[in-house]
């Protein structure tokens, strides 16, 4: 598995990085009716440590379906997925909650915060379920919230907050575990434009100290942050731009 | 660990609840009614039925109780001469007949009623004279306050003596001086020997051999004195009546002869008793009757508040139903950032239980308080008993988590794509 994941990195040219996430030939067919969707076609990709991508594509592409299947919040038809070079792709839904529990990190378009809990509780609520202790947790949440800057509003509620705001205490839950990699579904798509800006700089050096993050994005502009570009196409890989490097 | 998880959980919960405070107040007040009914109702019909297991004991376990009783067909021939005597009873024949019949007979006790004035110099009273032994007082204990009581000389020397009630003496104005002095009843004077308590059976099904307004005098005596026939007069018509005895109280030797021994003294007076002129009553059978109607009356309050606990659960149910609804977001969050959908029932499941043992204590508060005011306001007896409050928390807790789960596994699988896109 390893062997696999590794010779494919080669081929990507990018062995000095070893691969966290690996799809292989994986489809996924939703009954409709009496026909058949295939929202994925058969897509093999390796995703790199470190590496930032942009996974773009019109609506109906299967950028949606491959975030999904990437976050582990759904299973393939057929095919593989090997995150840290475990495949993940047949297991059970307990399973999948662990390794979306501590290897994956979530960043909404609508930030999907809880209301009613505050900025603390928001981004201590992955530690709660890892069972962490109130004092460990209450400092990691303060090393991940000054990291974000917003070391001043953690006993703030999400509502109190402004757009931009909400989605830092996101990326700062998203953060709190040290995942493997953080999955971005239109991270931007609620924020004017120099909020984007501000979020999008903020994904740019968390990958720069290393983070994987993979993001969905319809926009052409924000995709320039990433390395590299995957453009996906009736359920298949169109084609991927720029280097790992 | 585990412990600090739990904890951590239903604080979780409590927060939660207390977000929509009106709700889940609404929510809990099935639960509170449901259980202060339980807890309220238990506690009058325990105290009920206390007080009548009690007064049977008082008639004691391994006595037998023969009374006279008019028979029926006297009654309804009313038409008949207002001057004719009817006669029926215990006859004096029958206490050593019984004494004969049956080696299980420890003691038995006549009782001959006559309804006398009695006098103590100025001061009147109506009294109840009972004609008897001195075995009255081994039966019917009864604490002495003052004097003695009757002695079994007393009857064979038909002595006049008479024993007071503690009711009786007071409305005579007796008091321990009185001893000794002379009370007069119908014509007769009698030396005032000794003053005993009085247990008033106030409202109860059983009737207790004693009443306040009794006087005591010897059998023999009375039975001289006074005769059989009693002459009464009501509303203008007027009923003479022949009664030898008026009670027969049985002692047996044990408890398991109570009842055969009944069986057999009802056989044996029937051979005398052409009419249905007298009535046994056991209180032991009273005593095994008086259990089973508590047990039935358990059984019909526990389904009443059966019903009343089940309709409070639905409440919950159909509340947490509709906060899982509207929560569905946030169940998609937790389950996208990790939670396992066990985690999720958890944090449901508590959030019903929270509730409802919240309303299983203010309704056992509820329950605790309406049988007091009950006992403050119209003096019943009530008992809040520690199984009625324990079992009306289990059960609160119980319909938590029964009709919790279904809510809960309703929320744990939820699609998390799903619930994520809800709006």
């Amino acid at each position: 598995m390893i062997d696999a994941a590794s010779s494919t990195a080669a081929k990507d040219d990018s062995l000095v990085r070893p691969v966290v996430g690996r799809l292989e030939e994986v489809t996924k067919v939703y009954p409709m009716g009496a026909t058949e969707v295939h929202a994925l076609a058969g897509v093999t990709v390796s995703f790199e440590k470190g590496s930032f991508w942009a996974i773009m594509g019109p609506s109906g592409s299967g950028k949606s379906t491959m975030l999904n299947l990437l976050g582990c919040l759904d299973r393939p038809t057929s095919g593989r997925y090997l995150i840290e070079g475990r495949d993940v792709a047949r297991l059970d839904d307990n399973a999948l909650s662990e390794i979306r529990l501590r290897h994956l990190g979530f960043i909404f378009q609508s930030f999907n915060l809880i209301p009613q809990l505050t900025v603390r509780e928001n981004i201590e609520l992955p530690l709660f379920y890892l069972d962490w202790d109130v004092d460990a947790s209450a400092e990691r949440a303060e090393v991940v919230a000054e990291r974000v800057g917003l070391t001043d509003r953690l006993e703030h509620r999400p509502a109190e907050l402004s757009g931009g705001q909400q989605q830092r205490v996101a990326i700062a839950r998203a953060l709190a575990t040290d995942p493997s990699i953080l999955l971005a579904d239109e991270p931007t798509g609620n924020l004017d434009s120099a909020t984007s800006v501000q979020i999008m700089e903020l994904l740019g050096e968390l990958n720069a100290q290393g983070r994987t993050i993979l993001m969905v994005t319809h926009e052409p502009s924000l995709a320039n942050y990433a390395q590299r570009r995957l453009h996906m196409s009736d359920g298949l890989i169109e084609r991927i731009e720029g280097d790992s490097a | 660990m585990k412990r600090i998880r739990a904890f951590r959980n239903i604080k979780l919960g409590i927060k939660t609840l207390m977000l929509h405070k009106l709700r889940s107040f609404l929510t809990m007040l099935g639960v509170v009614f449901g259980v202060g009914s339980v807890v309220a109702m238990l506690a009058v019909g325990e105290g009920a039925s206390k007080e009548a297991l009690e007064e049977i004991r008082k008639l004691g376990s391994t006595n037998i109780i023969v009374s006279s009783i008019k028979p029926v067909e006297d009654e309804s021939s009313g038409t008949r001469s207002p001057f004719s005597v009817s006669s029926y009873g215990l006859l004096y024949e029958d206490e050593q007949r019984a004494r004969d019949a049956f080696s299980q007979i420890e003691r038995i006790v006549p009782a001959k009623v006559v309804r006398e004035e009695g006098r103590l110099g100025e001061r009147k009273l109506d009294l109840r004279v009972i004609g008897t032994t001195a075995g009255w007082f081994d039966l019917v204990r009864r604490q002495l306050i003052a004097g003695r009581t009757m002695a079994a000389c007393d009857n064979e020397e038909r002595n006049n003596v008479v024993v007071l009630t503690e009711y009786g003496a007071r409305r005579l104005l007796a008091t321990e001086r009185t001893i000794g002095q002379h009370l007069r009843i119908g014509g007769e004077y009698y030396e005032v020997i000794g003053i005993v308590r009085s247990e008033s059976g106030q409202g109860g099904a059983i009737q207790t051999p004693d009443q306040a307004i009794d006087a005591y005098i010897p059998v023999l005596l009375a039975r001289e004195r006074y005769g059989d026939y009693q002459t009464e007069i009501t509303s203008g018509s007027m009923t003479r009546e022949s009664v030898e005895l008026h009670q027969l109280i049985i002692q047996v030797d044990r408890s398991t002869h109570v009842e055969s021994v009944a069986a057999g003294i009802d056989r044996m007076l029937r051979k005398f008793h052409a009419k249905n002129d007298y009535r046994i009553s056991v209180p032991l059978a009273l005593l095994r009757q008086a259990e089973s109607t508590k047990r039935t009356f358990n059984v019909v309050l526990g389904s009443i508040a059966g019903i009343s606990l089940l309709v409070g659960g639905i409440g919950i149910m159909n509340i947490m139903l509709a906060s899982v609804t509207e929560r569905t977001r946030e169940i998609g969050i937790r389950r996208a950032i990790g939670a396992k959908r066990r985690q999720i029932i958890v944090q449901f499941l508590i959030e019903t239980v929270v509730l409802s043992t919240a309303g299983g204590l203010v309704g056992v508060s509820l329950g605790m308080l309406i049988p007091w005011l009950i006992t403050q306001l119209a003096g019943m007896p009530t008992m809040v008993t520690a199984y009625s409050v324990a079992l009306a928390l289990g059960i609160s807790m119980s319909v938590g988590i029964v009709f919790g789960i279904y809510p809960a596994r309703h929320a744990a699988n939820l699609d998390p794509i799903e619930a994520l896109r809800h709006e």
